[in-house]
């Protein structure tokens, strides 16, 4: 039934990943409402959500601009990628 | 949390199925296209990060990107500031309302395609009305069809005709909205009209202008069917913006995998602006 969606392991598994991360957010903001809102070191009020939103954002981009300048392979920006979600949840 | 509103999201369920079908799922299934290559009969072959890597280092799709950041860019610059100045020409009260508010709104009720079919048999060189009278009566050499320049020149023409309006529309809803309070303040404290405008108009207005360069910004930057009818993309690749690059790509070469990485940095970037955009206009507001 889903064959047209052309499917495949990875891509079902960066989706399972994004749904994931929204049910744990779901989750908190349950067990703390309000989102955690805080004012960040850019500037930003920033909630939960938005944490998340500007982790993935900037992840698209590292990669993009990582394939753009180096190319493959692809380690170097998930580990750039893992530090900028790490910094948008701790200061942003 | 309270128990009373909770009813409220039975009443938002058919729009949250309707974004799945129309939005989500599609969208799902570029993200799975973009990783494969397929010659069609439902066969799909891993191609990996391979497009995205291709289009990063492709210069048809920087010159194509370029195209349409200036096509954005320029259209915002021409067509905020003249919306927000026929606005505060426009007259408050009176008779000439309605006929001012209907006039600005009728460019805006014609399909896409047909204002591009308008502007395309307006614009033709030989039997176009503003063609025929540019070239033959006025003597100034004016050709969409040929002239790189001339292309670019009509199609904004064509999106300014067809986009002020809505500018005017918001920024006259914000205008209207200011009590006759502010004014008469500002003419005993003998205010000049720019600082009328710099510290009531202007910060009363910030909202729906916020609104205004947001939608005309994604408008623009996802704009096809005009230019498409227009110019097609030509002369040459002149006015081939990044939308019109993807359906060449998509449906003219059937590269469906490069077309939906395409789409997928296409959306990244419309996602970037208008959230960048968004925040840093808002930001004054939520401290």
């Amino acid at each position: 039934m889903l064959s047209w969606m052309a499917w495949t392991w990875p891509t079902a598994f960066v989706f399972i990943g994004i749904f994931s991360a929204m049910a744990i957010l779901t989750v908190l903001e349950i067990k703390y409402p309000g989102g955690a809102e805080r004012k960040g070191i850019l500037g930003l009020t920033t909630t939960r959500g938005d944490r998340l939103f500007i982790s993935l954002l900037g992840t698209v981009y590292i990669f993009l601009a990582w394939l753009g300048l180096m190319g493959m392979p692809l380690w170097a920006p998930l580990g750039l990628a893992i530090l900028w979600g790490v910094f948008c949840f701790w200061k942003v | 949390m309270k128990k009373q509103y909770q009813k409220a999201w039975f009443f938002v369920l058919p729009v949250l199925l309707l974004v799945a079908f129309n939005a989500l799922i599609p969208m799902m299934t570029v993200v799975n296209y973009s990783v494969q290559e397929t010659f069609g009969n439902n066969l799909f072959f891993w191609e990996g990060m391979g497009w995205f890597e291709k289009l990063m280092r492709s210069d048809r799709f920087h010159a194509a990107l370029g195209r349409q950041f200036m096509f954005t860019g320029i259209i915002l610059a021409i067509e905020i500031p003249l919306g927000i100045i026929i606005a505060l020409s426009m007259p408050r009260s009176g008779f000439w309302v309605p006929i001012c508010l209907v006039t600005m709104a009728l460019p805006m009720l014609i399909p896409w395609n047909v204002v591009g079919a308008m502007w395309n048999i307006f614009t033709l060189p030989d039997i176009g009305l503003l063609g025929y009278l540019m070239n033959t009566t006025l003597g100034i050499n004016y050709d969409m069809t040929q002239d790189p320049f001339a292309a670019w020149a009509t199609i904004i023409t064509m999106d300014v005709w067809h986009w002020t309006s809505l500018v005017v529309l918001l920024s006259y809803a914000g205008l209207v909205s200011i009590p006759d309070a502010y004014y008469q303040a500002a003419k005993i404290d003998g205010a000049s009209s720019w600082a009328v405008f710099r510290y009531i108009q202007l910060p009363k207005m910030k909202q729906v202008l916020t609104i205004a360069i947001l939608l005309r910004f994604m408008d623009s930057f996802n704009i096809y069917t005009e230019i498409f009818v227009l110019t097609g993309g030509g002369p040459g690749n002149s006015t081939t913006l990044l939308s019109i690059d993807l359906v060449k790509i998509a449906l003219g070469q059937f590269d469906l995998g490069p077309a939906a990485a395409m789409s997928l940095i296409y959306f990244a970037i419309t996602l970037l602006v208008s959230w960048l955009f968004y925040t840093l206009m808002t930001k004054d507001d939520t401290q």
